[in-house]
């Protein structure tokens, strides 16, 4: 049965994280993610989960990782200083391969910033905060409905792939309290790791034989899972074999990119004739939208484009729009961070699709885009603006 | 129909509390759409506090208020500081003990100076009450929700202990709009 109810986005990260099965979460309390904390705290122990409140953030990533380890998919929440602090843990989960889900309710920065404004400032260190060459998959919804809906996606990749996934909200839609209309449980689509099918004495954990995302057993279910940050081969344990680790690496980088034109979501509004395309992601895509509504009252042909996955970035989509548009203006909550990877899409004519023994494989089916690109950015701690980006538009249409 | 409103003071005054309520009304009484932005600073009390409501028949995108009808504010530091967005002719209210309104925002805007606090404080007898004494004034101002469907918002969201209290500061709240 559909379930409506009336929530704000903190809220739904967590009913969302419930409903994908969420059983273990581990966290440190910070504005403006701790209603996230808070709920967890109270629905998980009433369905069989454990909640945990660490001694810090790099504790309570740790902790996480241990409880996905354990078997049970989960969860860590934080904003700010938080995510900071969290990231060696999240490279470990990289390394190790442990399905893990990751809330950042992006606020000002840097350092303690402005805790309760909203940002967009961290979509680069999601991509490369942690150290040494990483997957990642990051996504960042824009209303309330989709930090329930695209959590629970969160959980699913995070265990398909079985890697770290960053939720990216932020202050603004954290707190923002609307009705929201849930889909029936029974519609959702629940994804669970996969588990070994082989006797514990033929298990190895890192078995690329089962594919190039290995089955993962639960630890204490008599499988034996040596779990070490170090390179490793596949019985878990380290090695320094340049040809075994340069096959390896590049599978943790392509078990991404080989996915991503289904994990790349993305949302086309109103942009089939449209000259002026916005890019905006997240909650400022709300205001994109509101101008390009009044962009076309006043005849001006303005449409959006609004990555859902940031990471792996939906480049093909991208291009495709970009190669009939006369201007591209990026919008983001921040002095310019995506607006490099967007230029270096559409400008350079290139998506990368995979990396093979050192080469970076190359879409390159869709021409450069002539287009004009401008930017709309801002970090005061305050939501940009319909009319900021309606003047823009005008400016150059 | 698409209504703008703003409330805003101190942290520890209960504005947020109350703009929650009055978005409340609207969903589930009213059966509009309506969404609710609170902010608030690192000092948590005595900072500046600020929500936004938008009531309408539509769904709603952009959610905060920056065309606003209906300004509350029960704090001179951030009566100047979100007065801003407020449509020329619309509706402001303070709390004329803390705030004082120009003569230039009078002609501006249509201006209730009310004693909300001291009313609270002195005639419903708890000075936490203020927040509702203002949705009770708001009830009397406001045609996006009823003053019906804001007392039923109210009811559901205090104690059942302070139901009477809250009720009556609802009610002395709507006496003070003449």
């Amino acid at each position: 049965m559909k379930r409506t109810v009336v929530a704000n986005g903190n809220e739904m990260v967590v009913e969302g994280a419930i409903d994908a099965g969420c059983r273990f979460f581990a966290g440190y309390p910070i504005t403006p993610s701790s209603e996230i904390a808070e709920g967890m705290a109270k629905r998980l122990p009433k369905i069989g989960g454990v909640f945990l409140q660490m001694e810090d953030e790099i504790a309570s990533v740790a902790c996480a990782i241990g409880g996905s380890l354990g078997g049970k998919k989960s969860m860590t929440a934080s904003s700010g200083p938080g995510i900071s602090l969290k990231q060696e843990g999240i490279g470990l989960a990289c390394m190790a391969e442990i399905p893990l889900v990751i809330i950042n309710v992006m606020r000002g920065g840097p350092s303690t910033g402005l805790p309760t404004r909203i940002a967009q400032a961290d979509v680069m260190q999601a991509r490369w905060g942690t150290h040494g060459d990483h997957p990642v998959v990051a996504i960042c919804p824009a209303t309330v409905k989709e930090c329930y809906t695209e959590t629970i996606r969160a959980f699913n990749i995070a265990e398909e792939l079985r890697t770290p996934v960053y939720v990216l909200t932020d202050a603004f839609l954290a707190h923002l309290s609307e009705k929201v209309e849930l889909p029936d449980g029974k519609e959702l689509k629940i994804v669970n790791r996969k588990r070994p099918s082989v006797k514990p004495e033929d298990y190895y954990p890192y078995d690329t034989g089962f594919g190039d995302v290995p089955p993962i057993a639960d630890y204490f279910s008599g499988y034996r899972f040596h779990v070490t940050g170090l390179n490793h081969d596949k019985t878990g344990f380290p090695d320094i074999n340049p040809v075994l680790q340069e096959s390896e690496e590049e599978r943790l980088i392509n078990k991404v990119l080989r996915r991503q034109e289904k994990i790349a979501t993305y949302e086309n509004y109103k942009i089939e004739d449209a000259d002026i395309v916005i890019v905006a992601y997240g909650s400022n895509a709300l205001g994109a939208k509101e101008a390009v509504d009044s962009a076309r009252k006043a005849g001006i042909k303005a449409g959006l484009f609004r990555p859902i996955t940031i990471w792996p970035f939906p480049s093909i989509a991208l291009q495709q729009v970009a190669a009939s548009a006369k201007h591209i203006i990026v919008t983001e909550v921040n002095l310019g961070q995506m607006v490099y990877e967007i230029e270096r899409i559409i400008l350079g004519g290139r998506a990368v699709t995979e990396i093979k023994n050192g080469n970076l494989i190359f879409d390159t089916r869709h021409p450069r885009s002539s287009a004009d690109l401008t930017t709309v950015l801002q970090a005061n701690g305050t939501p940009i603006r319909p009319n900021q980006i309606l003047s823009r538009i005008k400016e150059v249409a | 129909m698409r209504y703008e409103m703003r409330f805003s003071g101190v942290g520890g005054q209960g504005n947020m509390l109350a703009a929650m309520i009055v978005s409340e009304a609207a969903i589930y009484f009213g059966n509009k759409h309506a969404c609710y932005v609170p902010t608030y600073t690192s000092q948590v009390r005595g900072g500046p506090t600020k929500a936004d409501i938008i009531i309408s028949d539509a769904p709603i995108l952009y959610s905060e208020a920056n065309n606003i009808d209906y300004f509350m504010s029960l704090h001179p530091k951030t009566y100047k500081m979100y007065k801003s967005d407020s449509k020329q002719g619309s509706i402001i209210v303070v709390d004329m003990n803390m705030v004082q309104v120009t003569e230039e925002d009078k002609k501006n805007f249509r201006v209730y100076e009310l004693p909300i606090v001291e009313t609270a404080r002195n005639k419903v007898g708890n000075v936490i009450t203020a927040n509702i004494v203002s949705l009770g004034i708001t009830a009397k101002l406001i045609d996006a929700v009823s003053e019906e469907g804001l007392l039923k918002a109210v009811e559901r969201r205090v104690p059942p202990k302070f139901l009477e209290l809250n009720r009556k500061a609802f009610e002395i709240g709507m006496s003070l709009v003449k």
